[in-house]
């Protein structure tokens, strides 16, 4: 009894915890928009430029027609799989150190995904007719050409974009109804829309876990093949060194890599900026950093396979690539990259003191972004340098308006982030509870 | 199949003999004129974008001193099975009856993909609107599209001159002959080391020239099944 006395009173401070963010805003949080806005604002000016003069204002020219904005598509892409595999896959496995993690990974996945899409935007090259990649017949009934891998990943991702909205969504529901009690002024009318009509019956209940049952492992499949197809974009081509069947687990490894780094860098931040220390703990570092060690040693396993049968084989146009990215030109990013996603993640989060530092598997979680980011340039870049005929060998390093853009979307990214976290509680309140109640009925 | 036997379709193909080419580049002139291609200028050709529909490949030949050059002109191969065909989203490239591998501009969103994916590096982009000096935008060929910033371009195998060389035969009610129809970069080559015509026709030239013991495919492993063959003897 006098557990669940205790239990009752935790129940109020959550919702006091959980709701605070939503409730008040600093004057730095208001500055913090304001440069955001303005990066984003600055990126969107270079991205004018760009559409008002032409593609050319990329480095890029033959034989090297895909630069940064790609490799930031797969970047993105890669950062969206933050929310499902940890959110999915944890909600799949009834972990209970889930609770305060997911709802922090699914709005990055929602947020990355919306950067992701607009990399195709600001890559084509007629993007005023980016229509024509719509799957609808023209006025000569011609459809888009769906044997192009293009058209397969913009169908992967619409559909990836279109269940994580929902995945982002169902589980919102029930806190929506909370907010539209909790909070008044304009956003109570939208929070009335939102919950539909949400009044925690037990049917209601019974539907939404139902639901939620149904779309986790749906979603968990969809993640798979998104990025299984992303790979297919480079996999099926004839290009040297693209040309692999690893490259579809290779991107979904390293996509979890560097999405579950980002969610070690949103769950510290958060925990910093709202105190929500007695929610996130050093626990749930430790098992991030453990699935960190995890998705460490699956990639650096791809890799070596990959790059142990092409220097074996010593074919002469894929060992162009490989001399170039282990001794050549690319040797000081690849082994950058190789310090920052295998390297250091194997040298901290191996120890299990370190995983329990949040700061430190924070700052493990950056590096590990910075060198994914690197490594899909490296992906990009080096095998369309050295085509078969080397009388058209080239380079490429990005120019000051591609820089701007991504800049300036990364900008975008966070500015997304900082509104909604004033909009949605960051940390799942009824799962959070449900959490309480679990512990306290059934003993931890 | 009975219909094609009936009219009697094309197959364009052009053979390359390497032991006859000087490394002149007269092809590429001439291409740049027939094809309104623009004219890119010295900072875009530094960069590496300047645009050639056919360009000569230069490679080096054994040691010092004893180093011989090899001239290689490398145009649109037109492959039979075009790696850059099936990645367009949009049908832009795409492969004629009569086995061109034509580029439609008007599709042509600029994804890119196609540059990539051709082995020979043939395909250029407009990474700008184009532009000519006064007064070259005079000469303008008046049969040939003028390529605006962001979409993808390449050989035609000058497509303008087969419509025409066709429509002609057909006025005069007769076959398309051998040589009616030639290609800017082969009109002007000196040494004649480009030969165009009709495959299916197998007394033409380049049938029987494309049946030597010197012909050859570039990157022929690739299995694109070119139409360009070049002629080169094993030394």
């Amino acid at each position: 009894m006098a557990d669940d006395r205790t239990a009752w009173k935790e129940m109020s401070s959550i919702n006091r915890d959980l709701l605070a963010p939503l409730q008040s805003a600093t004057p730095a949080y208001f500055l913090l928009l304001i440069v955001l806005g303005a990066i984003v604002a600055l990126g969107a000016g270079a991205w004018y430029y760009q559409v008002d003069t032409g593609i050319g204002q990329t480095n890029l020219h033959p034989p090297i027609f895909w630069g940064v904005y790609i490799a930031s598509f797969i970047f993105w892409v890669g950062a969206s799989h933050s929310g499902t595999f940890i959110s999915g896959v944890l909600r799949l496995s009834k972990a209970e150190w889930r609770r305060p993690v997911t709802r922090i990974a699914e709005l990055m996945t929602f947020i990355s995904l919306m950067i992701a899409t607009l990399f195709v935007f600001f890559h084509l090259g007629r993007v005023w007719r980016w229509y024509y990649l719509m799957p609808y017949p023209n006025q000569r009934e011609l459809w888009p050409n769906f044997r192009s891998p293009l058209m397969w990943d913009a169908i992967a991702v619409f559909t990836y974009a279109t269940s994580s909205t929902i995945y982002l969504y169902l589980p919102l529901i029930p806190d929506f109804a909370l907010l539209r009690e909790r909070i008044g002024g304009w956003r109570k009318p939208l929070y009335r829309v939102l919950s539909l009509g949400w009044t925690g019956t037990q049917n209601q209940w019974q539907v939404l876990e139902t639901a939620l049952r149904i779309i986790t492992p749906l979603i968990v499949m969809v993640m798979v093949s998104v990025h299984s197809i992303v790979g297919w974009d480079f996999g099926v081509s004839l290009v040297p060194a693209w040309h692999s069947t690893i490259f579809a687990p290779y991107f979904v490894v390293g996509a979890v890599h560097s999405g579950v780094g980002l969610v070690a860098i949103g769950l510290y931040v958060l925990r910093k900026i709202y105190r929500l220390e007695r929610y996130i703990e050093s626990e749930h570092f430790d098992k991030i950093g453990k699935l960190l060690v995890v998705t460490t040693l699956v990639l650096a396993y791809l890799y070596f396979a990959e790059l142990l049968t092409i220097w074996y084989a010593k074919s002469p146009d894929h060992m162009w690539v490989v001399d170039a990215l282990l001794i050549g030109p690319f040797a000081v990013p690849f082994w950058f990259m190789a310090i920052c996603i295998y390297f250091i993640p194997l040298a901290t989060l191996t120890n299990p003191a370190f995983r329990r530092w949040p700061l430190g598997v924070m700052l493990v979680g950056v590096f590990i972004n910075i060198g994914m980011y690197i490594e899909r340039v490296l992906i990009l870049v080096p095998p369309l340098s050295y085509p078969r005929l080397p009388f058209n060998w080239g380079s490429y390093f990005p120019s000051w308006v591609e820089m701007t853009i991504i800049v300036g979307s990364l900008a975008l990214a966070v500015l997304l982030y900082a509104l909604a976290v004033k909009f949605v509680p960051v940390i799942s309140i009824w799962e959070e509870k449900e959490g309480l109640v679990h512990g306290t009925r059934h003993g931890t | 199949m009975t219909d094609v036997n009936q009219k009697k379709s094309h197959k364009w193909e052009m053979v390359i003999d390497l032991d006859r080419c000087t490394g002149c580049e007269a092809c590429v002139v001439a291409c740049h004129a027939e094809n309104n291609i623009r004219i890119s200028g010295e900072d875009e050709a530094a960069q590496g974008r300047a645009i050639n529909w056919i360009r000569i490949e230069r490679y080096w030949e054994g040691e010092y001193p004893n180093v011989q050059t090899r001239f290689m002109p490398v145009l649109c191969q037109h492959c039979d099975d075009a790696p850059c065909e099936p990645v367009c989203p949009v049908y832009a490239s795409y492969h004629t009856p009569e086995g061109l591998n034509a580029q439609v501009y008007n599709r042509c969103v600029g994804v890119r993909y196609c540059g990539n994916n051709c082995p020979y590096t043939a395909r250029q982009f407009n990474w700008f609107d184009p532009h000519w000096d006064s007064p070259l935008e005079e000469q303008l060929n008046p049969d040939v599209t003028v390529r605006q910033n962001g979409i993808m371009e390449k050989c035609t195998f000058c497509v303008q001159r087969i419509r025409v060389g066709k429509e002609q035969a057909e006025k005069e009610g007769r076959p398309v002959r051998d040589g009616d129809i030639i290609p800017a970069c082969v009109q002007t080559c000196p040494t004649s080391a480009l030969v165009f015509g009709d495959r299916h026709d197998p007394e033409s030239r380049v049938s029987q020239l494309a049946r030597q013991d010197r012909a050859f495919h570039l990157l022929e492993s690739q299995g694109t099944h070119p139409a360009i063959t070049y002629l080169k003897r094993i030394t």
